[in-house]
């Protein structure tokens, strides 16, 4: 078995082997090896891709090809890069975090978890596609549990969100559909059969009419799951009603194949397409950032602000990789991990919270800091990371993005930057508002002096996220390196 | 000569920090204060010793003080860009370091006894070691970039120490307003920084600030409205300053940042963060200069000389002497951000630079130590009101000596050292613009007058209304001051020309005795009006504030700036942007959105009754289709 499809395989034997357990106990046993195994997986695939590509100078590395549909010559084709490994070990931390979080789990805790990585699956498989349509299949086995995860263990008006959510990222999917279609069709202009390949199409040189007409349709396929404004709405509601580690691995994920999807699919293969479009999203990617910012303000439900929030720091994700440069890239790859591993860590803590106090409404906590110490004092850390204080993951993200934004000389880039970086300060206001109404101050309500404090599979969860926060925002240069020197290729088209 | 071990410097304290901070829960309150003040010995020490090491053993070479860096590189942003963290020692530098150690290792002592028995002790030490790392970060930095990873670090500790008292409203919305103000200013500041690194290529300030470096000589090569892209960095770059240092009109966060506890507003809004400002026009100040000649410097004079006289008058007016404390720092900053405005360059020119540095490290202690002061006061009688004090004299003699030196040096009188460094910023003033200069006299007498005022208001007048006999402070506490004391005397001393100027040759400096005269007789103005003021309780103040009128009502009210700003940001970004924002969301995009799903369900709604099961109806449109698809038939033939 090679390295990569293990990431598929092990989960699917989780899957298989979850099926036979009886009650939670067992359950989130299997779930937490299973994922267990994942990690350590993870972080030796990176070992073994910084020594791989020392002897081996492919764009993609670890590449298995095995024929799949003949008729229409589809692939499974699976290889990495240094963006796709650093997104895998971003995925398995937060979903063995997830595990933990999950630890109490009560309804149908094995069909719970057996959705969990089932989703997980599906996000493995699409960070190592290389094949265009087997990535589809996978984006679609992610997006689909979601609908379960959110209907049946979620909160509040969870048919509505959960109907909302899914039939969003299914409308996305078809006009995705459309314009992967559209580059496939295109795949041989000379001459050649038609391939889903992702490597051979950058190769072809798709005429320039195609790919002004098919860089829209799949950009606004990819980045609908990115976030981008006006297409956003799904998040906030569906957050707001999912589980906790649903939440989390949504936010903290899922998210990201957005981005991954525009990067290397509208920008990698429709790179004339993105040098005549990217004016357009980027008036919309940098509106998004500071129009989250600002409607966050106003939330007054926890989960709310962080969806409004990952509105914000997801548009500074596609704002950056329309800026058309290796800095702006690498900033909108470390944003995307870091945005992560952030997000996941405030729906970790509201779910904690919640789950103490009954309630996501800001306005009827207050004095946590007293009460329960450890949670609120990450909750202070991670706000602090959000609003991209040095030495946390988030400041590093946003200083390549910014640097990055500043090669583009012209006057339009300029202001659309300067919008985006002001978001910099509403950020902080929001992020704040929060910590001073519901951290600091009186303790409110009689009824919090005696909340559970933190316990050890809570902290263990948290800490698995914060680590990794610290650890880039200390020392980048080790993961910035990693993604910097995958990032040639995708420059050659936009140049 | 090697320095390397200047690293150590910052790196105790914050070794202090995670010590204190990870085994919170594990090490006893005594303990965690000893670890605290010990570190800080160490980095003292080692600042003292290589201040001692730099301008004496090293010296000069060729003429001048060699600036040594040590760097690696942090992150890279594409082939040229990159953020190095390092060391620089230069003469500014290692001035920074002596400020910050030795008020720092002050405040730590004081600390032990001021906090004992707050249920917090561990966390504020922890606190205090975090900022203190900080700020050394930010005085060694080597470029750009690190003094902003700094700059927002020391911001940080800043917003947790105001919020120190987390359970007061009034501190956390203190804490928030600091934060979020700076934050705004260091919009500014990255701004400025990211057009600095695109025009020139390098953030490093060896680089940026060589007189015959491509950045200085070549900056008109881009201009934006009139302005060259340069001046137009090194003004947003202000911007940032503005903010830390609270210049008007950024300054709204000071004052409400005395929610802090009395010793963190001694070090950090008073010593130390609040001159990073100052000490990041100075670091630049090459550039400054030369760019589009001096342009941005004289917007940092203006800005500074108004800000120094705004801030002295609104001191004269307050109540609480904590705040008065802190218009007075913010009028003192204003002063030495004047007098950096007002520099040359080379030799004797560079006086302003000098001055303005001098008395940068002059004011950090007897400001301190007047912050150390009020605190014991505080501590005794439980009030910040000068309307709760008075006659404390005979209580606590050691604090009263001690107050009345950091008074007479801040307002200027011989032999203190206060006196010699106000002296080389006025006459700098002199010799650059004659009006900077009458403002600055005139706010040197309202300086004694306004800290004369507090200073009589405490220690004599009518004895206040106390319920038990106030008393000395600890010897933990009166030792700092002391101590505090002496240096307030004695810094005055030091040829401080000799060792800073702007081209780093240092420049031999001769007091020019009309103009000390002058200052001098300015500042016994001041204290003896306030002496007929304030020295005996009467009503001749309250008589001569009625004849002002509207401008003392406006100056109490500090020109109502915190009205305005409060304007702006609730009714203007709050509910007009804000909740626009999250309503037009709700009800615009996700409208549209389920709108498009509702009209879905409706228009299958509508069709659905095709559907119905009955033959009848299928057969009904069997027929109906054949018949219009026959004559569509016979249309076509024909």
């Amino acid at each position: 078995m090679d390295i990569l499809s293990l990431f598929i395989v092990v989960p699917a034997l989780t899957v298989l082997v979850l099926i036979f357990t009886k009650n939670l106990k067992q359950a989130r046993i299997v779930a937490l090896a299973g994922s267990l195994v994942q990690l350590g997986m993870a972080i030796n695939l990176v070992f073994s891709y910084v020594r791989e590509k020392e002897v081996n100078n492919a764009i993609m590395v670890f590449t298995k090809d095995v024929i799949w549909f003949k008729n229409f010559n589809i692939h499974y084709n699976i290889g990495v890069d240094g963006i796709s490994v650093a997104l895998l070990l971003l995925t398995a931390i937060v979903v063995l975090a997830g595990v933990f979080i999950s630890w109490k789990m009560e309804d149908l805790p094995k069909e719970f978890f057996i959705s969990l990585i089932v989703l997980s699956i599906g996000v493995y498989g699409f960070f190592i596609s290389i094949d265009l349509f087997t990535m589809f299949v996978f984006f679609e086995i992610a997006v689909i549990p979601m609908y379960l995860l959110i209907g049946i263990w979620g909160t509040g008006p969870k048919e509505f969100s959960a109907m909302k959510l899914t039939l969003m990222l299914m409308g996305a999917s078809a006009i995705l559909l459309v314009g992967i279609l559209g580059i496939y069709f295109n795949s041989n202009s000379d001459g050649g059969a038609l391939t889903f390949n992702i490597l051979e199409i950058a190769k072809v040189n798709i005429p320039f009419e195609v790919q002004r007409l098919f860089f829209p349709i799949t950009f606004i396929g990819f980045a609908v799951i990115g976030a981008l404004f006006p297409f956003h709405t799904w998040s906030p509601d569906g957050h707001a009603s999912a589980p906790t580690a649903v939440s989390m691995l949504h936010a903290g994920v899922l998210m990201k194949l957005g981005g991954y999807g525009v990067f290397r699919v509208a920008i990698f293969l429709l790179p004339e397409g993105a040098l005549h479009w990217s004016w357009f999203f980027i008036i919309l990617s940098a509106f998004g950032v500071i129009y989250g910012a600002f409607a966050a303000i106003k939330q007054t439900d926890l989960k709310y602000i962080n969806a409004y929030s990952s509105v914000s720091h997801l548009g500074l994700v596609l704002f950056a990789l329309l800026m058309l440069n290796k800095t702006a890239w690498n900033g909108a790859i470390l944003q995307s991990l870091s945005h992560g591993f952030m997000t996941a860590l405030f729906f970790a803590l509201i779910g904690m919270i919640y789950g103490r106090t009954h309630t996501r409404d800001v306005t009827k906590l207050g004095g946590l800091l007293k009460v329960i110490p450890f949670i609120s004092a990450v909750y202070v850390i991670a706000g602090l990371a959000s609003l991209g204080l040095p030495g946390f993951s988030g400041f590093v993200a946003e200083m390549n993005i910014f640097v990055g934004a500043f090669e583009q000389e012209d006057i339009f880039y300029r202001i659309a930057t300067v919008i985006a970086i002001s978001a910099i300060v509403v950020t902080a206001v929001y992020i704040l508002r929060v910590v001073g109404i519901m951290l600091m101050g009186p303790v409110k309500n009689d009824a919090f002096l005696n909340l559970e404090r933190v316990r050890w599979y809570e902290k263990l969860g948290i800490l698995l996220l914060l680590l990794p926060i610290i650890a880039i925002g200390v020392a980048p240069l080790w993961l910035s390196e990693l993604i910097l020197q995958s990032l040639d290729p995708f420059l050659k088209g936009v140049l | 000569m090697n320095l390397n071990y200047v690293i150590l410097i910052p790196l105790i304290p914050l070794a202090v920090f995670l010590i204190l901070g990870l085994f919170y829960n594990r090490i006893k309150p005594a303990i965690s204060g000893y670890i605290g003040v010990l570190g800080l010995v160490i980095s003292t020490g080692l600042s003292l010793y290589s201040a001692y090491q730099y301008f004496i053993v090293i010296g000069k070479t060729e003429g001048i003080y060699q600036t040594l860096v040590e760097k690696t590189v942090w992150m890279n942003f594409a082939e040229t860009l990159h953020i190095d963290m390092g060391i620089l020692v230069d003469p500014i530098s290692v001035m920074m370091l002596i400020v910050v150690s030795v008020v720092s290792l002050m405040v730590h002592i004081y600390s032990r006894g001021y906090m004992k028995g707050d249920p917090g002790y561990t966390k504020y030490f922890a606190f205090l070691s975090l900022f203190t790392f900080s700020m050394y970060g930010l005085v060694l930095a080597t470029n750009l970039f690190q003094i902003y990873i700094f700059w927002e670090l020391v911001g940080v500790s800043s917003y947790l120490l105001i919020g120190y008292y987390y359970t007061k409203e009034s501190a956390v919305a203190a804490a928030k307003k600091a934060f979020i103000v700076t934050r705004f200013a260091d919009l500014g500041f990255l701004i400025g920084i990211l057009i600095i690194g695109y025009y020139t290529g390098t953030f490093d300030f060896e680089t940026l600030n060589n007189p015959e470096g491509a950045s200085i000589l070549n900056w008109a090569s881009s201009s934006f409205m009139g302005l060259s892209m340069l001046t137009w960095a090194l003004i947003l770059i202000f911007i940032g300053g503005a903010g830390k240092s609270a210049m008007f009109p950024l300054h709204i966060w000071l004052p409400d940042a005395m929610e802090g506890p009395t010793p963190v507003s001694a070090l950090i809004h008073a010593a130390t963060m609040v001159v990073a400002g100052v000490y990041l026009v100075a670091r630049l100040f090459p550039m400054y200069y030369f760019v589009e000649e001096g342009y941005a410097l004289n917007i940092v004079a203006f800005v500074g000389a108004f800000t120094a006289l705004f801030a002295a008058v609104i001191a004269i007016t307050q109540t609480d002497i904590k705040r008065v404390l802190a218009f007075s720092t913010m009028s003192q900053l204003g002063y030495m951000m004047m007098s950096l405005g007002v520099s040359g360059y080379e030799g004797h020119e560079g006086l302003g630079y000098m001055a303005s540095m001098f008395h940068l490290f002059t004011h950090a202690m007897f400001k301190a130590l007047l912050f150390l002061c009020a605190g014991s006061v505080i501590h005794a009688i439980h009030s910040n009101f000068l309307k709760d004090m008075g006659g404390l004299r005979k209580y606590m003699p050691i604090t009263n000596i001690t107050f009345l030196i950091a008074a007479l040096a801040i307002a200027g009188i011989p032999p203190l050292a206060g006196f010699w460094s106000k002296d080389e910023i006025l006459v700098a003033a002199f010799e650059h613009s004659k009006f900077i200069y009458i403002i600055g006299l005139f706010v040197a007498g309202l300086t004694a007058f306004y800290i004369f005022r507090i200073y009589f208001g405490i220690f004599w007048g009518k004895e206040g209304n106390y319920q038990q006999k106030p008393h000395e402070s600890p010897g933990s506490m009166t030792a700092p001051l002391l101590v505090l004391a002496f240096l307030s005397i004695a810094v005055g001393f030091i040829p401080f020309s000799e060792f800073i100027s702007p081209d780093k040759a240092g420049f031999e400096t001769h007091i020019n005795y009309p103009l000390a005269a002058i200052a001098v007789i300015a500042a016994l103005i001041g204290i003896a009006l306030s002496w007929l003021f304030y020295k005996k309780e009467n009503t001749l103040a309250d008589q001569f504030a009625n004849r002002l009128g509207v401008l003392f009502t406006w100056a109490f009210h500090k020109f109502y700036m915190d009205e305005l700003y409060l304007f702006v940001t609730k009714k203007i970004l709050f509910n007009l942007i804000a909740r626009s924002a999250a309503r037009f969301d709700k009800k615009y995009v996700d409208g549209t959105m389920v709108g498009i799903g509702n009209q879905t369900v409706n228009t299958s709604e509508k069709i659905k009754g095709l559907q119905s099961g009955k033959v009848q109806d299928y057969a009904f449109a069997f027929i109906a289709g054949a018949v219009i698809l026959a004559i569509l038939c016979i249309y076509i033939w024909s």
